[in-house]
């Protein structure tokens, strides 16, 4: 039962993370290596308008949304648009951004914020306490990223599969030639990837971080799970990604359980090379499959 | 004649003559920049030759420090069986964890190798391998500064021509081939993966060179070999000199390494400060200043007798 519930708990952990990564390399086939460090500066954000600027919890949650969204769109703007279609300088580019924020953070002086003083940062869970789920102990905070995470994932595929721009954005995923012909602006749809992409980044941040305290080196460990998850599920491919997430977050769960906490990241690290060299497309990639295999 | 030979000349005179004009302080610079040369000449042949953006040269330098360390420390072999050792070990066992990747295209290869040094991190850490967090001191060193110096520069020399007689051979053909076209190269019955891990194994050959022969410059490992500027420098360097001429990536780390090295009281932000000059120069100068000064210098009038 313990395996069972901390498991759910922490394959949807997965699958938020990830589906900000996944819609972003699906829509643009640019790999956002700035996704994790804008998680952090997200949980940075939020952190310094509660304590720094005192104001209310919800409030600055969605101040700090909204300003991710606009980072997101800032970086497609002004500069992975001019490096379309040259994969490597796509790549360089947004690592760089990546590391600019993150390592930024990291000497905490991002200007015009006097605060991140001190050694941690913590947010405060939604809610405090406990609850007893079947014999269980589980904190409040788990069960509300349990729900907040199914809603989003709802939202998120009924977005892409029932309005006209998340429509747009599946057109540009399968065929961008097709697209552009019927009338599908293909820059302005990446540019909306990059921010509602960059905006879950920083939803699931201020979700899963109260389990936590913020430090840059989460960055670096929210993008290698984002991957990890995207390289199992199969690369931009929707379905996949859940399940890759499931599978991801019971084997850690279950490893942890069984041997100890050390063997999580020999797990994944043992998940993606048996993925690679069994099916390299990942498991839901049908799609691509024949793109994407030398 | 001098036409050719006179660039050439002068860089190696220029390499041998560097150490004779500095003084203590910059000459331990100059090994350090060395080092992020070599780094910096592996990611461009392998990004721009071979068409893999490898994220991860802490990767390289982890594993050679990491072998030639602990063979120095635990079996107290001298540095000059450790680095030879670790240097063909190393690219060995880099090769290995990389090759599952390798069969496929795209940008596989950029996460898994920028994956693999923290995971190093996590599972040295994880199971108090080597000395763990706090890693090993006291390794043998170089007998002096200048054995330190002229080793680096000499393998800078010899990597840089090795590589650029490589990419001109028929095997540098296949692997050029193998980035503008993979599939004219798979229908001409050429394997792609096999072609793939030998091009892996000549980078990180260099690689992890540099990493064996930091652990001995500086007589100690530890954590911070996987460290991300071990990564970010050699592409800034590779962006900056220019891409796919191999000389510029390493005159590109001549030019940051000192920069870093003035600004070392920033601490930290001196990777933000590579990262800027990184995107500067992949927006507004994306050919790098070493490409840029090869055609200036083709455009100069010479009169051949014939």
């Amino acid at each position: 039962m313990d395996i069972l519930i901390y498991g759910t708990v922490n394959s949807i952990v997965f699958a938020m993370i990830a589906v900000g990564f996944t819609l972003v390399y699906g829509v643009s086939r640019i790999p956002n290596f700035a996704h994790g460090s804008i998680y952090v500066l997200v949980g940075f954000l939020t952190w310094s308008f509660i304590n720094d600027f005192k104001l209310n919890y919800a409030l600055s949650i969605i101040i700090s949304l909204i300003i991710a969204s606009v980072v997101g769109l800032i970086i497609y703007r002004f500069i992975l648009i001019r490096l379309r279609g040259l994969p490597t300088s796509e790549i360089i580019a947004s690592f760089a951004v990546s590391l600019i924020i993150l390592e930024g953070l990291r000497m905490q002086g991002i200007a015009g914020f006097k605060g991140f003083i001190g050694p941690f940062y913590v947010l405060r869970p939604f809610v405090e306490g406990k609850i007893s789920v079947f014999g269980v102990f589980v904190d409040y905070q788990r069960l509300i990223i349990m729900g907040g995470g199914l809603i989003v994932l709802t939202l998120i595929w009924l977005f892409t599969h029932h309005t006209k721009t998340g429509l747009s954005l599946r057109a540009i995923a399968q065929d961008e030639q097709a697209a552009m012909m019927l009338g599908v602006n293909s820059d302005r749809t990446a540019m909306i990837s990059l921010s509602i992409g960059s905006a879950l980044a920083g939803l699931a941040a201020v979700m899963i971080l109260p389990l936590g305290n913020i430090a840059a080196e989460q960055g670096y460990r929210v993008l290698v799970y984002a991957l990890a998850v995207c390289i199992i599920g199969g690369l931009g491919s929707w379905a996949g990604t859940i399940l890759a997430s499931f599978v991801l977050g019971f084997s850690m769960i279950t490893s942890t359980a069984l041997f100890g906490a050390l063997w999580e990241n020999v797990v994944l690290v043992g998940a993606i090379i048996l993925i690679l060299l069994i099916k390299p497309s990942g498991l839901m990639g049908k799609q691509k499959e024949l793109e994407e295999r030398v | 004649m001098g036409f050719l030979a006179m660039p050439r000349l002068l860089l190696i005179l220029g390499f041998l003559i560097i150490p004779l004009t500095l003084d203590m302080y910059w000459q331990r610079v100059l090994c350090t920049a060395g080092i992020y040369a070599l780094l910096a000449l592996s990611f461009d042949f392998l990004a721009e030759y071979v068409g893999l953006v490898c994220l991860g040269g802490a990767m390289f330098i982890g594993f050679g420090g990491y072998i030639s360390g602990v063979l120095n420390a635990y079996f107290e072999w001298s540095p000059l069986f450790t680095i030879p050792i670790a240097t063909l070990g190393g690219a060995v066992m880099s090769t290995l964890v990389l090759i599952p990747c390798l069969r496929l295209r795209g940008i596989y290869f950029a996460i898994v190798s920028f994956m693999l040094p923290l995971f190093s991190v996590y599972i040295i850490i994880a199971l108090g391998l080597f000395g763990s967090t706090e890693g090993i001191s006291a390794l043998d060193t170089f007998p002096n500064i200048w054995a330190e110096q002229y080793l680096v520069i000499g393998a800078i020399i010899v990597a840089l021509f090795a590589l650029r007689r490589l990419v001109n051979e028929d095997i540098g053909l296949i692997f050029r081939a193998i980035k503008d076209n993979d599939q004219a190269v798979r229908a001409s019955g050429i394997s792609i993966t096999a072609y793939r891990i030998k091009a892996v194994f000549i980078a990180a050959l260099i690689g992890c060179f540099a990493g064996a022969y930091l652990s001995h410059l500086y007589g100690w490992l530890g954590l911070s070999l996987f460290a991300m500027d071990f990564s970010i420098l050699p592409i800034a360097a590779t962006v900056m000199g220019g891409m796919g001429t191999l000389v510029g990536p390493v005159l590109g780390a001549l030019i940051l390494t000192p920069m870093s090295e003035a600004l070392r009281g920033f601490g930290q932000l001196r990777v933000v400060l590579y990262c800027l000059v990184l995107i500067g120069f992949i927006l507004y100068k994306p050919e790098g200043f070493m490409n840029y000064l090869e055609r200036k210098y083709h455009q100069f009038e010479r009169w051949e007798k014939v």
